[in-house]
């Protein structure tokens, strides 16, 4: 059987070599970079060098890393407050409408990110259609300042990745058996607790995978708070790329950069830990 | 009345989701260049944007690097996911471990290494780069669609083929590849979207000479946005809006 072996080794090899050679390479060539030094004429040079992550932990840099985890986990926060009820509705209405529903949650979100950002502006400007709409309806007698400040970023992000948090908090819910709420409220469990005790427990694997999927890209996008925030509000995202491509001080971004990847490899190994455990738990 | 909060509820979501959509659709039909109130209905704005040589181009550009990413991500993706599905090999896991990781991984960490990769190799920033990037970005998503059709498969339709002496690629060519159909193509319209969107990973893989429609429209919003940027928007989004039910439509059809 040449032919089967052949088709198999191909199938595997391509691929195998496309991850390494894009994506596993690369990384390396990152970390590598972040222990170098800048010279005058190249971007990366030797010494070999600890410099670039004492650096990353002077005061100034540490502000902005507590900055961006600060933003990202209030975003992912809100996006979770306002996205469970939400993938709860979903998930519990009728069964021939929620194809439909779950496809017009998705069809904004496949809307160029950017294109959504810049019309954001429209709306949160000063002289915007939400100010115009609250001055008119009397609720406000001077108009807010919401764009270019934090409050604008934490809107657009949340904007943006509200249906990254929203898909697996649904297909969480749906698995659901609704026999177990009843049985909670039956055995006298009040709302509350039967939703402390019974859904969050169960819904548990969908609030980690929604959380994750919002977190990490909120802690590298750098057009929103770009667009939307305005020179003050630099962030992690904005902070590596400006090393890259304004102060070419590319090991110090490439340090920040496996900074980065080392809080995202932390919470992937917290997501499959935690995954594995609750196996566990299911199987005895 | 718990019913009608619900409804309320979820009606607000979605007005917050579609609102910047609407207003930017509107905004492209309005006469008034600065001001943001209403003068006219005009369609002045998509004339100019035809004769808007640079913005042209770079939408070009766009949809020729999403064709080719999305044909060649879907080629190597769907490879993947036959070879996670199908085969036993050293590595497998920490294979599909690798894919799972990409789809989480923030894109300016991928949009740097290869940008690291290419300085190192010496390979001139433009359409290759891109295009390179561009595939690596939409594998996994790929992978992970097929994946998950795969899964839901008959083995012993496969077995069956095989005891009828089908050899693994008359197997692929024959039985899997047809049955995947509808995923692959999902994945392909994915991609699509996926490479025309992509901000980041372009934003640092691709040189002076190559520019795409995010990156032009990014440089704009940071000069002073001109309104036929409005009237883009609302084409692009056209495509993408007939896209997605598209891929939508092929994935569920599939299911009967």
């Amino acid at each position: 059987m040449k032919t089967d072996c052949s088709f198999r080794s191909f199938s595997i090899g391509l691929v195998v070599a496309w991850l390494v050679i894009f994506a596993v390479i690369p990384q390396i060539l990152v970390l590598g970079a972040s222990f170098l030094s800048t010279s005058e004429q190249g971007f990366l040079s030797l010494p070999l060098t600890l410099e670039n992550y004492r650096q990353l932990f002077d005061s100034v840099i540490l502000g902005i890393v507590g900055r961006s985890l600060g933003l990202a986990g209030m975003v992912t926060l809100v996006c979770l407050i306002l996205g469970y009820p939400f993938a709860w509705i979903l998930a519990r209405a009728p069964r021939n409408y929620r194809s439909l529903l779950l496809l017009l949650l998705v069809i904004p979100f496949w809307t160029n990110s950017l294109i959504r950002t810049y019309a954001l502006i429209a709306i949160l400007n000063t002289r915007g259609l939400l100010n115009t709409f609250l001055l008119a309806t009397g609720i406000i007698q001077t108009p807010l300042r919401i764009l270019y400040t934090q409050g604008a970023v934490l809107i657009g992000l949340t904007y943006t990745l509200l249906p990254f948090m929203v898909l697996p908090l649904y297909s969480a819910i749906e698995k659901l058996d609704p026999g177990l709420r009843e049985a909670a409220r039956d055995l006298g469990a009040s709302r509350w607790a039967t939703f402390v005790r019974v859904d969050l427990p169960l819904t548990q694997g969908g609030i980690i995978a929604g959380c994750m999927l919002v977190f990490l890209p909120a802690l590298g996008m750098f057009y929103i708070p770009d667009i939307l925030g305005g020179a003050r509000s630099l962030l992690l995202g904005n902070f590596i790329r400006d090393q890259f491509m304004i102060a070419r001080n590319w090991p110090f971004g490439s340090a920040a950069s496996v900074f980065l990847t080392v809080i995202m490899t932390l919470l992937l190994c917290l997501y499959a830990w935690r995954k594995t455990t609750t196996r566990q738990e299911d199987r005895a | 009345m718990k019913t009608f909060i619900k409804a309320a509820y979820a009606a607000v979501i979605y007005l917050f989701l579609y609102f910047p959509l609407v207003v930017l659709g509107a905004y492209s039909f309005n006469a008034s260049r600065y001001s943001l109130g209403w003068k006219g209905f005009t369609t002045a704005w998509y004339a100019k944007l035809m004769n808007n040589a640079q913005l042209m181009d770079a939408a070009v550009h766009s949809l020729t690097i999403a064709c080719c990413s999305a044909t060649l991500a879907t080629f190597l993706g769907t490879l993947a996911a036959l070879a996670l599905h199908r085969y036993r090999f050293p590595g497998r896991k920490i294979l599909s471990g690798c894919v799972y990781v990409l789809i989480m991984s923030p894109d300016i960490i991928m949009g740097i290494s290869l940008l690291v990769l290419y300085l190192v190799l010496a390979i001139p920033l433009g359409f290759w780069t891109l295009l390179l990037s561009h595939i690596t970005l939409c594998l996994p998503f790929v992978t992970v669609t097929v994946l998950s059709r795969l899964q839901e498969f008959d083995p012993h339709v496969i077995e069956a083929a095989r005891d009828l002496g089908a050899r693994e690629f008359a197997l692929f060519r024959h039985v899997i590849l047809p049955m995947v159909m509808p995923s692959v193509m999902a994945g392909w319209l994915l991609c699509f979207t996926l490479s025309l969107d992509d901000v980041m990973i372009s934003f640092f893989t691709t040189g002076p000479g190559y520019e795409i429609l995010p990156l032009k429209i990014y440089s704009m919003v940071r000069l002073g946005v001109k309104p036929e940027v409005n009237a883009l928007c609302v084409i692009m989004m056209g495509i993408t809006l007939l896209a997605v039910p598209t891929a939508q439509w092929l994935v569920k059809d599939k299911k009967r």
